[in-house]
């Protein structure tokens, strides 16, 4: 093309005869090969470790344990599983460290002491994650196995009854009904108050942007004592599940909006400007082009959202009151909800209530894994343009 | 010719657009309405109670409404060593965690790493205060006791009213310590400050990455090089967050601690209280006037985590690794 621009106006005629791809000025030539030429080798020791460099590597963890092991549990008064595997986490970079300053200089012990501090942090990171996740299971798994425990209500159950009866019925639609109050409350306040901060603008939506982001800060139990003390304390009303949803959406509310504005915010302005030049109203391009194109990321917020809130304890703590049956009306007085079951239970301190908190506490983990794992698969489309 | 002017451009909307640039903004105001709404809220239910105590509200450590003596030292004493506990373990976790992401692991897992990260920022806290009181107290305590013999003649690792070499340990003097609710709170504070960190990390620009290498750097020289100087405003930033976040934990903590107003630096001592843990414990027989002390307490505790997310923002933008950079 640049080519043809170049040629100047006297071929404008012949040009416009002859098509394009006609032009005899240009002709095409292929890339040559050499076909004689060795076939290409991919280089596959670049940046990769040698048999010799991972020999060390694995032969100095190795010989780490065996040092640990050694020290903690034969020399020194060290026993058990913790200081075993500090010792071979000490151990393990001391020979590291060793085995490179026999190969290379100071640079290079520094390089491999580095590697492997980082990686045990991982791991430990990693550890402790999958600690919580089994720890929560295996303690919460005999409750779970009984069926009742998702179909019944512990009204009429004691402390002390075995896990044939009782269950988190309430619980779990006390949390569902909340959820849904705070959720039908935030949903439109939230992204509507992201398309007003992004797609109107204005001295007054800055100021607007400046409250949310700091109520964020706000910390979750201040959100519940804040709905205690304006709706049960000083109007007057009964601990509710209505209380509760107020109080969760109080603390969700900023947390949203400001998540919605972050994804509005990086809807490409070319899109916006495409459709505003095809003629629509901006209404019209923010209902036919933002929102769908930030649909997705719009999602993940949200579901996000919903898995800070449906795992708060401290708001409905102190506004809904832990009932120990269902409660189907949110105006109904006392409901209970799955962190306050979880809190409850655990704080009464027997045995079996303990059971029955940690069951409730791997259903609101497997509740939360899975909202999450919806907010991921709803990310997913929107990573591609990232 | 002469009357032909270019035409006026206004933004101003008409029709459909001005109903919803209206609406738009009437759902902005009422949110500003709510948000701004609690702040003033606390703001103006406090001052009764900041007036009223004036400064021994600060610096009285007791918490007894029945004798009219009551302030927050102790409790904002406690708050803050719950916070560096979590913090100490979580800061540098979260570096390595984010180094490890987004320059060490293998370009196949890194996705689900950072999802782990973001699964691990979504798990109820409530969760993490029964891993820590349940699974991490008691090994919490034997360490507790191993660094008060052998660090116990630093202040903050002494344990009041106990023999470290005692042939049976007192266990009791050593759990439910702001310690032990510091590792909690830890999970807790890690994957919000590494995402921080990881996101700034991973926008490093890649040619100086690739001229460091190409200079002959180890990968370590690499990140010390390049990943961390340019991340330096996701590392304080990040922390500030966690660091916020830490200060307004409640249920880890009120599951743990056992309460105590004190002002205590010994942090292995059992025993300690923070500002959510008192509004959490406080709360139900509170009469009104007390209820306007707890939530001057919780007044006071939003303007400080404000500030620390204030800064933590502030920092994070005026870096260089908000700015977008060429190459």
């Amino acid at each position: 093309m640049t080519a043809t621009q170049e040629r100047g106006p006297q071929d404008q005629a012949l040009r416009d005869r002859v098509p394009e791809d006609q032009t005899p000025e240009q002709p095409t030539t292929l890339p040559r090969y050499d076909e004689d030429a060795p076939p290409p080798l991919p280089r596959a020791s670049l940046g990769k470790p040698s048999p010799d460099e991972r020999f060390a590597h694995i032969g100095s963890w190795v010989a780490g344990l065996a040092l640990a092991w050694l020290v903690t549990q034969k020399l020194l008064p060290l026993d058990g599983l913790p200081w075993l595997l500090i010792g071979w986490f000490a151990f393990g970079t001391l020979v590291t460290a060793v085995t490179a300053a026999m190969s290379g200089g100071m640079i290079e012990v520094k390089d491999r002491v580095a590697r492997s501090v980082v990686s045990t942090a991982a791991l430990i990171v990693g550890a402790a994650v999958v600690s919580t996740v089994i720890f929560v299971g295996v303690r919460g798994w005999e409750p779970v196995t009984h069926l009742n425990f998702f179909t019944s209500d512990m009204s009429g159950v004691g402390p002390k009854d075995g896990f044939e009866k009782g269950g988190i019925l309430h619980a779990i639609i006390g949390s569902g009904i909340e959820l849904g109050i705070a959720l039908v409350i935030t949903l439109p306040l939230g992204i509507g108050t992201a398309v007003f901060m992004t797609e109107v603008g204005g001295a007054f939506a800055r100021i607007v942007r400046t409250v949310v982001e700091a109520m964020t800060a706000l910390p979750s139990i201040v959100a519940g004592l804040f709905i205690y003390s304006v709706l049960i304390v000083a109007l007057g009303f009964p601990r509710s599940g209505l209380a509760a949803a107020l109080a969760i959406a109080v603390m969700m509310l900023p947390i949203i909006a400001r998540a919605a504005d972050v994804v509005l915010r990086v809807v490409p302005g070319g899109l916006r400007e495409a459709s505003l030049a095809l003629g629509a109203s901006r209404w019209r391009t923010v209902w036919h082009v933002v929102l769908p194109t930030a649909r997705p990321g719009l999602a993940t917020a949200v579901i996000l959202g919903v898995a800070r809130g449906v795992g708060e304890t401290s708001p409905v703590l102190l506004t809904s009151g832990a009932a120990a049956f269902t409660v189907a009306g949110p105006t109904d007085g006392v409901m209970n909800s799955l962190p306050l079951f979880i809190y409850a239970n655990v704080r009464s301190g027997e045995p079996q209530a303990i059971a029955r908190a940690f069951g409730a506490a791997f259903v609101l983990l497997g509740l939360v894994l899975v909202l999450f794992v919806i907010a991921r698969l709803l990310a997913r489309p929107n990573r591609v343009s990232r | 010719m002469a009357n032909v002017r270019p035409r006026k451009i206004s933004r101003k909307a008409t029709g459909g657009d001005a109903v919803f640039e209206n609406g738009a903004r009437a759902v902005g105001a009422s949110v500003l309405l709510i948000t701004g709404g609690v702040g003033v809220f606390l703001a103006w239910q406090a001052y009764p109670t900041l007036e009223r105590y004036g400064w021994s509200f600060f610096t009285e450590s007791q918490w007894q409404p029945d004798q009219d003596v009551i302030g927050i030292a102790a409790v904002l004493v406690g708050t803050f060593s719950v916070a560096m506990v979590a913090m100490a373990f979580a800061v540098p976790l979260s570096i390595l965690m984010a180094l490890y992401i987004s320059e060490y692991a293998p370009a196949r897992f890194r996705s689900s790493l950072v999802a782990l990260i973001d699964l691990m920022a979504a798990v109820p806290s409530i969760v993490y205060g029964l891993w820590g009181f349940f699974l991490i107290m008691p090994y919490a305590a034997e360490l507790a006791l191993w660094l008060q013999r052998y660090l116990g003649w630093i202040p903050i690792f002494d344990v009041a009213n106990t023999d470290p070499n005692a042939a049976v340990w007192d266990t009791t003097r050593y759990v439910a310590s702001a310690f032990c609710a510091g590792i909690a709170v830890a999970m807790m504070v890690m994957p919000m400050a590494c995402a921080v960190m990881r996101q700034v990390f991973s926008q490093t620009p890649d040619g100086e990455k690739e001229a460091a290498l190409a200079l002959g750097a180890t990968r370590w020289g690499m990140v010390t090089s390049v990943v961390l100087p340019f991340g330096r405003g996701g590392i304080i930033g990040g922390t500030m967050l966690g660091l916020g976040r830490a200060l307004g934990e409640t249920i880890a903590v009120v599951l743990i601690v056992s309460p105590a107003f004190e002002i205590k630096p010994r942090i292995l001592e059992v025993g300690t209280t923070t500002v959510s843990s008192l509004i959490a414990g406080r709360f139900g027989e509170a009469s009104s006037s007390q209820l306007s002390a707890l939530l001057a307490a919780g007044f006071v505790l939003f303007v400080i985590t404000l500030l620390v997310n204030t800064v933590a923002s502030v920092v994070v933008n005026r870096s260089r690794s908000g700015a977008g950079t060429d190459a």
